[in-house]
């Protein structure tokens, strides 16, 4: 029986979509079926990060309301035959995501794969309710910055209250820190919160930290997952991440300023 | 910047404000997530009753509900006036 992941944060725009790609990407390429399914209904994007958009036929509404049935609106990844995305509904109705409808097309999705992804839209309605419901395990991403903060610390307390686990007092959703954006030149300088200081707030173990970094635009543009540049930092770090959650024990990378060496330096590298 | 700077006692960095600010919000949002949603209006109640017989303010009243394995406490503080003066002396 496949494991249920949420990516969440609260706060929108920190990171959570690149997160749910990479870090699927990532599990396929260890070798696990992975589904990734986009819960943000009305604003499908997860599609476009995954570089599938113009592959979508079906979606994860047209399963709930038996429109369609879920092997005809899974898109398998071009790059790995082990994952499958199920891209959001563009519909304007944010009721669509029935508790029943979502309940059921995780079970069959759980049957038939190792790691089931639920990319959560930001904000904590409905869309947000649905994709943390039946998880049991989740990743919060989190920016080195108050609200951002904040935010996280109250989905951990809807998590610890409202989850399917909580409401049936089984063991708790495991959580996890990944802290994103983060700028090591900041941090020193004193202009952003260090990795110890949103461990010691949010009191949770540290899944990973990744390095704000322009690959990661980069490759929203193109819609090939950060995980896949081997060149960056930030695709290293959700490696990394991928790791530590299949349970090696990894030092965490790129928390210090890069000195640069002098030739670096001199042509910009 | 002159040569006197170097001795100003240096501005507290962005960031430890960040995290002071941060504990401080969270530590009473987290309280305030665990208590059931009647402890406000309880705390109004008995407060209304306690106005009856003597002057204090809304802070004076402080209710805590303490869960201890699977008995809860409920808490009840009043602090009440230095001086208890009679409402009638004081008019």
């Amino acid at each position: 029986m496949a494991k249920v992941i949420v990516i969440t944060s609260g706060k929108g725009g920190v990171g959570k979509t690149t997160t749910s790609a990479s870090f699927s990407v990532g599990l396929a390429q260890q070798g696990h079926r992975t589904a990734v399914i986009d819960f943000d209904v009305g604003l499908r994007n997860l599609d476009l990060v995954m570089g599938c958009e113009r592959r979508v036929v079906f979606d994860f509404v047209n399963i709930i309301h038996g429109e369609a049935q879920l092997h005809q609106a899974l898109i398998r990844d071009k790059r790995n035959p082990n994952l499958y995305v199920l891209p959001a509904s563009q519909t304007r109705d944010k009721n669509a995501l029935s508790m029943e409808g979502v309940e059921r097309v995780l079970e069959e999705l759980q049957d038939e794969f190792d790691y089931v992804v639920c990319d959560s839209p930001a904000g904590i309605e409905h869309g947000a309710v649905m994709a943390m419901y039946f998880a049991d395990e989740a990743i919060v991403v989190t920016n080195p910055e108050v609200s951002s903060v904040r935010d996280s610390d109250r989905i951990l307390g809807i998590l610890a209250s409202k989850s399917r686990r909580a409401e049936l007092k089984l063991e708790p959703v495991r959580e996890h820190l990944l802290l994103t954006r983060y700028n090591p030149r900041r941090v020193e300088n004193g202009e952003m919160l260090g990795v110890e200081d949103v461990k010691e707030i949010l009191a949770i173990p540290l899944l990973g930290v990744i390095p704000e970094s322009q690959a990661v635009l980069q490759a929203s543009n193109t819609g090939v997952p950060v995980i896949l540049d081997e060149k960056s930092d930030a695709g290293h770090a959700y490696e990394d991440a991928v790791n530590r959650f299949l349970g090696e024990d990894l030092p965490h990378r790129f928390l210090e300023v890069q000195k640069k060496r002098f030739l670096g330096r001199l042509f910009g590298g | 910047m002159g040569l006197f700077d170097y001795f100003k006692p240096s501005e507290k960095k962005s960031a430890s404000v960040a995290r002071e600010r941060l504990q401080i919000i969270l530590a009473h949002e987290r309280a305030e997530r665990n208590r059931p949603s009647y402890l406000p209006k309880l705390q109004k109640e008995i407060l209304a009753v306690v106005r009856k017989y003597v002057e204090v303010d809304q802070e004076d009243v402080e209710i805590n509900l303490d869960r201890r394995d699977d008995c809860e406490i409920l808490a009840l503080s009043v602090t009440l006036p230095e001086k208890e003066e009679p409402k009638a002396q004081r008019a």
